[in-house]
C-alpha cells in the first residue's frame, strides 16, 4: 500500500490486545497523509521476540479537530477514505 | 586480611553494610529484576547495559543546541537538517544512531510545533539526553494533545492567535527535534553564543529560544 501525501485516511478503530503503537484517542479518527516516514519493523510482533517482519510503512498523519495533532501511524492501521 | 581505605589500615572486625537500593521507586526494582534475569539467560551482558547507560547520559541538550545554532547560522545546513537530520548531525560530529530516526521540524511565524509522546516517553535522546520528568508525566502526556495552548501558557509561551500549533505525538519510530525560531537581536552572533540560547525546552517546543538579554542576565 502506498498512500500519497494529501490522501484522506481513517485510523482503524479495531481493538488490539498486547503492545501496539496506535494511540487509543486517535482510533476511528480521520486524517490526512502528510509524509511517508519509511518502513519499519512491526512493534506489535517485535515486542514479543519476533523479527517484526515484514516491515510496515509509517505515515505522518494530520488529525484535525481543534488543534492539529500529527502522529505517526503504521499502514496496517490506516484505512483509505473515499 | 586488611585493606586501606580512608587512609588507614584496619581489620574487618566490624560489619559492612551491603550496597542497597533503599528508596528506589518500584519501577527501578522491576527494571533491576528484569536486567538480572536477562543477564542470567545470556540475552544481554552487564557490560552492554553499562555502556548503553553511559552513552545515554553522555548525551545532553548541548548536542541539540549545536545543531540548531548551526541551522540558524547556515540556511543550507538548516535545509539539510530538515530533510535528513541524521546526516546533518553526522556533519557536526554528532551520532544520532541509525534508530530511532530523528526528524527535525521548524518553528516559524505561522507554525509552532510542540512534541509529546502520549504512549510513553519517546524523545530524541541521542540529541537531547534523557527526557525531563515532566515530559514523562501523565498530565503532560494527556494535556499536550487535549489543551496544548493551556500547556504552552503554563510553560510561559503565549502565541499570537494566528500562529497554528502543531502537536507532534511521537507514536512510533520517529523522534522529533524542534528548531525554535531564532531570537531577534542575534544577527552576526557566533554559533557558540547562539547555541547558548537554545534551551532543551525550546527543542521540545514548550518554550522559545532565550533572548540574548535573558541569557546574559
Amino acid at each position: 500500500m502506498t498512500l500519497e501525501v494529501g490522501r484522506r485516511v481513517r485510523v482503524s478503530a479495531r481493538e488490539h490486545r498486547g503492545h501496539h503503537r496506535t494511540p487509543g484517542y486517535l482510533k476511528g479518527r480521520a486524517g490526512t497523509i502528510q509524509r511517508y516516514q519509511g518502513s519499519f519493523t512491526n512493534p506489535e510482533t517485535r515486542a514479543y521476540g519476533d523479527s517484526g517482519l515484514p516491515e510496515q510503512g509509517l505515515y505522518l498523519v494530520r488529525f484535525e479537530n481543534g488543534v492539529p495533532i500529527y502522529a505517526d501511524i503504521y499502514e496496517h492501521w490506516l484505512e483509505e477514505i473515499g | 586480611m586488611s585493606h586501606d581505605h580512608d587512609g588507614h589500615d584496619h581489620d574487618h572486625d566490624h560489619p559492612h553494610e551491603p550496597i542497597g537500593h533503599d528508596g528506589d521507586p518500584p519501577a527501578a526494582a522491576r527494571a533491576r529484576a528484569l536486567e538480572e534475569l536477562l543477564v542470567e539467560k545470556g540475552v544481554i551482558t552487564r557490560e552492554a547495559v553499562r555502556q548503553g547507560v553511559d552513552w545515554l547520559v553522555s548525551r545532553s541538550p548541548a548536542d541539540g543546541s549545536r545543531l540548531v545554532a548551526r541551522a540558524w547560522a547556515d540556511p543550507e545546513f538548516k535545509e539539510r537538517l530538515l530533510s535528513d537530520a541524521r546526516e546533518a548531525a553526522l556533519e557536526v560530529g554528532l551520532d544520532p544512531g541509525p534508530s530511532p530516526k530523528v526528524v527535525a521540524v521548524e518553528n516559524t511565524d505561522d507554525v509552532h510545533h510542540m512534541v509529546v509522546c502520549t504512549l510513553c516517553s519517546c524523545y530524541p535522546r541521542a540529541l537531547l539526553g534523557p527526557p525531563p520528568a515532566w515530559y514523562k508525566s501523565l498530565p503532560y502526556r494527556s494535556r499536550a494533545v487535549s489543551e496544548p495552548h493551556a500547556v504552552l501558557a503554563e510553560f510561559g509561551v503565549e502565541l499570537d492567535p494566528d500562529v497554528e500549533v502543531h502537536v507532534l505525538d511521537s507514536t512510533a519510530d520517529i523522534r522529533y527535534l524542534v528548531i525554535p525560531q531564532r531570537p531577534e537581536g542575534t544577527e552576526g552572533m557566533p554559533e557558540e553564543d547562539l547555541a547558548a540560547l537554545v534551551t532543551r525546552d525550546s527543542m521540545i517546543g514548550v518554550a522559545r529560544a532565550s533572548s540574548p538579554a535573558a541569557a546574559a542576565a
